[in-house]
């Protein structure tokens, strides 16, 4: 893999103030972000919160309307996207029909002017990176859309591009086939050290590969940080509510803590004293012990998800919480449960 | 289930295909057996005649005409190639807002009756013979237009069938230039339209009479009447000869249309 891997040193991203209108529409609103050397960071977002655009202004393939972009310091804003030395997969299947996985795989090779032998070679190697050395002479075509996305992930890595972006590259894929290829990419990133910045709406798919996450919404970034600071201290209540799954629990906030259930739990971030709606991981609840005092809840359903099991419950004021629990504990539909608050720290809403 | 209901009797089926095959098929034969006469015989002699250097005078006008005929074809396929075909990529790829426009600008010659379109060149015609001169190549201006139709539907169609953004997008990622995009990328992938609006230049261009004749200039078709008042067997056999080239051009998209449609379904 010796031709594949850069030699060179991995490259700083950095978006300073990045703002995109398209027409009268602001989609980017001073996007600030910086992607260290050889990260892998996924930008998380609903459709239309701006993350794709923010990929295709690295990519060159949009321009800013405002705002800079960097590559190891250098300002690439207005360098066109064929000499930005990018390698880039995209969502919908971009391989060229009239190309053999081979010479799919070759192009970039050959638009660096590489000798035919040499990137030859070189693409034999990065097919074989993504494990479809056998299938080099196969057209698009006679490829299925998880071993497309391999050739054009092979495609995009073969000219050590200075940055890897990812455009939903799984998103078309059946389930199974997206966990093995997403442990592949991710596997592969870190043997070439190579800067990725990796689109999806996907939260769990952004958690699980990513150095970082940047989660967006509306054109800016409300949180970048590790997955573990994204789940366990969610910025906002978008955040908190985008990653992961939570239960919206009634909270009365007094000098930074919240009264939940009878039980006070820390409060992330400054928090007014008033009412409002806290986040609840439903890891955070369990059922009470012997004389402790808690919440009633009645069991709707159970999902088993092999070392653990989730139940949803109905409180007696109508609202529905998911608890996580060991597969010891079996409910049936109907049981009543006390349920008590863990007093891990939490993000609140203020009451609409 | 029965879904006969939808498909014809094989019999009717071979009904039809008799009834419009020989409509296609006799005044062919017919215009072969013409050829062929000879007092109350048949013989290959007006073929021959063709080639007699004593009637080379009488024929010359044809060949100048198929002369002219086939530089016509090349401008006018090189027309589709280079300026229709460039500009229906760029309006796909960077301003798909005019493609409404440009589709209606295209498909607007169909409806204009070829008399109607030569009142509007002449006098365009004049300043041409001003600038570039009288040549018949200068004609191919007009058969530009005049395939616009038939050429724009068929790149379109190819055009539709790919994902041209994305591969365009693919390629400029991967270090290609514009012009190198367009012909190792875009190109290939419409190779089936490109044909297929090529083939159909050739064809109108060859059957062409009505703007040539009106404009005063001399390609295949205004060649064949004017010898046809001398000598009608020659100019039957051309007119032959360039319609059993049509079908044969037209067999040829036919071929390369369901060859298209074939990779298509096996996607």
């Amino acid at each position: 893999m010796a031709s594949i891997a850069p030699e060179r040193v991995a490259t700083t991203v950095v978006l300073q103030g990045v703002v995109k209108n398209f027409g009268h529409t602001q989609v980017l609103h001073g996007l600030n972000l910086t992607i260290r050397p050889g990260e892998f960071v996924s930008l998380l977002g609903p459709s239309g919160c701006g993350k794709t655009t923010a990929l295709r202004l690295i990519a060159g393939l949009e321009e800013p309307s405002g705002g800079a972009i960097l590559m190891n310091g250098e300002d690439v804003t207005g360098v066109p996207t064929n000499r930005r030395d990018i390698g880039m997969v995209f969502q919908s299947y971009s391989l060229f029909p009239h190309l053999t996985a081979i010479d799919n795989t070759r192009f970039g090779l050959d638009m660096r002017k590489v000798p035919r032998g040499r990137a030859r070679t070189m693409a034999a190697e990065s097919l074989e990176l993504v494990g479809l050395a056998a299938l080099a002479d196969r057209y698009p075509h006679q490829l299925s859309g998880g071993q497309q996305q391999r050739v054009a992930l092979a495609r995009a890595l073969v000219t050590s591009p200075k940055v890897l972006l990812l455009d939903e590259p799984l998103s078309a894929l059946d389930a199974r086939v997206r966990v093995q290829l997403r442990e592949e990419i991710l596997r592969i990133q870190k043997e070439l050290g190579m800067t990725t910045v990796f689109v999806t709406h996907d939260q769990e798919e952004a958690l699980a590969i990513s150095d970082r996450v940047a989660v967006m919404q509306g054109g800016r970034i409300e949180q970048i940080g590790t997955p573990e600071e994204l789940y366990l201290t969610p910025a906002t209540a978008d955040v908190a509510a985008f990653v992961g799954l939570s239960s919206l629990l009634l909270a009365t906030v007094t000098g930074g803590v919240a009264r939940i259930w009878g039980r006070a739990v820390p409060v992330i971030g400054a928090a007014p004293d008033g009412e409002y709606r806290a986040f609840v991981r439903p890891e955070h609840l369990r059922v009470a012990r012997a004389g402790e005092s808690g919440m009633r809840g009645t069991v709707e359903a159970s999902i088993f998800l092999g070392s653990s099991r989730r139940t949803e419950l109905r409180l007696a004021s109508g609202e529905l919480v998911a608890m996580q629990h060991d597969v010891s504990l079996r409910p049936e539909r109907g049981d009543e449960w006390l349920l008590v608050v863990e007093p891990a720290p939490v993000v609140v809403r203020p009451l609409a | 289930m029965r879904r006969a209901s939808f498909h014809p009797h094989p019999a009717t089926r071979v009904v039809i295909g008799i009834l419009v095959g020989s409509f296609v098929l006799l005044p062919l034969l017919a215009t072969l057996e013409f050829t062929l006469r000879d007092g109350d015989a048949h013989s290959f002699v007006h073929w021959a005649a063709i080639f007699d250097p004593a009637k080379a005078a009488t024929y010359k006008p044809i060949w100048v005409g198929l002369t002219n005929s086939v530089m016509l074809m090349l401008v006018t396929v090189a027309v589709v190639l280079l300026l229709l075909a460039p500009t229906m990529i760029l309006v796909n790829l960077r301003f798909p807002r005019l493609r409404r426009s440009m589709e209606f600008v295209a498909l607007l010659p169909i409806s204009i009756p070829a008399i109607v379109l030569v009142v509007g060149l002449t006098p365009i015609y004049l300043v041409i013979g001003h600038t570039l001169g009288t040549g018949a190549w200068t004609l191919a201006f007009a058969y530009g237009i005049t395939v616009l139709p038939f050429a724009y539907r068929s790149i379109q169609a190819a055009i539709d069938a790919v994902n041209l953004a994305t591969l365009a997008e693919a390629a400029r990622s991967l270090g290609a230039s514009w012009p190198t995009v367009v012909w190792r990328v875009l190109a290939p992938n419409l190779r089936g339209g490109l044909l297929a609006a090529s083939l159909i230049a050739v064809a109108v261009v060859l059957g062409e009479y009505t703007i040539a004749s009106l404009l005063n200039r001399q390609n295949l078709q205004t060649a064949l009447v004017l010898v046809n008042r001398q000598d009608a067997y020659v100019s039957v056999i051309f007119s032959l000869l360039a319609l059993l080239l049509c079908f044969l051009l037209l067999l040829i998209i036919g071929r390369t249309g369901n060859l298209g449609a074939a990779r298509g379904k096996e996607r």
